[in-house]
């Protein structure tokens, strides 16, 4: 079977009956067999269940009863989504036996639309981390050099895409987690507008900032996949209900007269400049096709990574106040006392950099420090939210790059926190002002790794991004990181 | 601002966390350093500006109080580190 397919390619064969649900779960399981051991994309694996789902979905495909775009395709889940009877680890050593007794809602209704799950997949533990490098159960690499990250968050989501292990997976972005490894590995990959796609079930990080979406091949992936997930959920109060969600009637070769703005801000100290060329060259491209690009200052960027520090922290330190060793996951084994037992639990369970973000975000919480840090960096945010706005009142899209360099080597930037944590600067500003954002390869540098274009939307205008985003891949071909087209078909 | 010892063991009990002796010497240097960093905040007036939580102008978000799921007490139960009784056991909380 051809891996390269992207989800709505195999979703089209399996409609047409050239391939069947059980061939194409079995290829890529066995492609999944044959690379984790370089790649370890994922932290649980279930041939039994998705060969089961497999023929289940078969049967529904044939009394015509599951029709969409991608029933009977495989898919991959990031680890911090709840699946019913699944393990489910947040890779982290706290959630390490924990099975959940329902499933996330975004899930669900991939499941609702026929979809397979073959596995979940690494990142860094709880989310926390810009390599996945951060995660219990081990590094994930990067399928275009297995010396280096493939970035994260959700690094186990992009490198399994990358490497067609899996057509497509979810992911979540909090400060860039979905679309900083979808560069970093030449995949799509979109980070909705907060409140489009319901986050229940997902293991919570920075709740006001958290937000589940696609990693793929391609736009068009990715607007169907979107528009399986998203919509209102009553179990998630900031889901909202709101139009513009026809995704795929989007993909339209056409962005002519789409004002497109280019924040000068982005392309300062800092990048990379062979990241800088690329991404202007894919504006040149949007430019000759009629868009109208300009340039202008944006403003406040170097605020946005400090005020996501002190709220995502502040967030963690009180989402992650549930992990006691009480009703699920890792308890410790010796223990004077109740609080002797949730203390030695948290400081045995937790990893190091999840400490650090609780023990920060505790820090700003406290009385004496709210006012100076949490409240600041929330006013910061009010201030970041009306650039965009002013920006927004010019611009169809803003354009840029995803990070500052393409992928690091690993280890690189575990050392130095502070220096990982400048590496989100052109993506946590999106989730400060809740706006939706997608990644897309764009080119490659000399070492001949990707490089991500990012566009920015207003909010729940997801489409314009999806046109804009077509419109610049038509011009170019989807490249395979030689790993996978080494390995080749199964 | 320079984090103390006691600002350490502070935090530790906030974030219920135990830290040995190098953890804490480790996080007394990651705090200061990113305190130091995210102070930059400073440097913006933000005088009269409103704190804002959420993007949107939603506000309270109401639904009746009604219960729609089932009962899962042996499925949940099944996660607990230690259970009894149909509960969830912990060790001894007062004498």
């Amino acid at each position: 079977m051809d891996l390269s397919l992207t989800a709505v390619e195999l979703g089209r064969k399996i409609k047409n009956k050239e391939i069947s649900v059980t061939e194409a779960t079995t290829a890529y399981l066995d492609s999944m067999e044959a690379k984790e051991q370089d790649i370890n994309a994922f932290v649980t694996m279930d041939r039994e269940g998705a060969l089961a789902r497999a023929a289940k979905v078969q049967k529904l495909i044939d009394e015509g009863k599951l029709t969409g775009p991608l029933a009977g395709v495989p898919v991959g889940i990031k680890d911090n989504m709840c699946v019913n009877g699944m393990l489910t680890t947040c890779a982290s050593k706290i959630l390490g036996n924990f099975k959940p007794t329902f499933t996330a809602t975004a899930v669900e209704k991939l499941e609702e639309a026929g979809a397979v799950i073959v596995g979940k997949t690494n990142m860094d533990e709880f989310a926390m981390g810009s390599t996945s490098e951060t995660s219990y159960f081990g590094v994930t690499k990067n399928p275009w050099d297995l010396e280096r990250v493939p970035g994260g968050s959700s690094g186990g989501s992009a490198a399994a895409v990358a490497a067609e292990e899996i057509p497509y997976a979810l992911g979540s972005d909090t400060g860039g987690s979905i679309r900083q490894p979808a560069g970093f590995c030449g995949v799509t990959g979109m980070k909705p507008t907060y409140g489009r796609v319901s986050r229940y079930g997902l293991i919570a990080y920075g709740s006001s900032l958290d937000q589940i979406g696609p990693l793929a091949k391609d736009v068009t992936d990715c607007a169907s996949i979107l528009e399986v997930i998203c919509g209102k959920d009553d179990r998630d109060s900031t889901s909202v209900k709101e139009s513009g969600d026809d995704f795929t009637s989007a993909l339209v070769d056409d962005v002519k007269g789409m004002k497109i703005g280019i924040p000068k801000d982005y392309f300062g100290e800092g990048l990379d400049p062979e990241v800088k060329e690329n991404v202007l060259a894919a504006a040149k491209v949007l430019a000759d096709k009629g868009a109208v690009i300009e340039e202008f200052d944006l403003s406040l960027v170097e605020y946005a990574i400090p005020a996501y520090y002190i709220i995502a922290s502040a967030e963690a330190s009180s989402n992650l106040e549930r992990f006691d060793g009480v009703k699920y996951g890792y308890r410790t084994g010796e223990f004077a006392d109740l609080h002797n037992m949730y203390k030695k639990t948290r400081s045995e369970g937790f990893g190091a950099e999840v400490k650090r973000r609780i023990m920060l975000g505790s820090f700003v919480l406290s009385s004496g420090y709210f006012d100076a840090y949490y409240m600041k960096a929330l006013r910061t945010k009010a201030l970041i939210k009306q650039a965009f706005d002013k920006a927004f009142e010019k611009y169809d899209v803003i354009l840029g790059p995803v990070a500052p360099t393409t992928a690091l080597k690993l280890g690189e930037s575990l050392s130095d926190p502070i220096k990982m944590y400048l590496g989100d600067i052109y993506t946590v500003s999106v989730n400060l002002a809740g706006l939706p954002g997608i990644s897309l390869p764009c080119g490659t540098d000399s070492k001949g790794l990707p490089v991500g274009l990012q566009l920015l939307g207003k909010h729940f205008d997801e489409k314009t991004i999806i046109r804009a985003a077509f419109a610049f891949e038509q011009t170019r071909e989807y490249k395979r990181p030689e790993f996978a087209a080494e390995r080749g078909n199964v | 601002m320079q984090i103390t010892d006691e600002t350490i063991d502070y935090v530790g009990i906030l974030a219920k966390l135990e830290l040995s002796r190098e953890e804490k010497e480790q996080a007394k240097k990651d705090m200061t350093n990113m305190l130091e960093y995210v102070g930059k905040l400073n440097e913006l007036d933000t005088e009269g500006v409103e704190p804002m939580s959420h993007t949107f102008s939603v506000h309270n978000v109401f639904r009746e109080d009604i219960v729609t799921n089932g009962d899962d007490r042996e499925n949940m139960l099944k996660n607990a580190p230690e259970q009894k009784n149909g509960a969830y056991n912990v060790p001894k909380t007062f004498d």
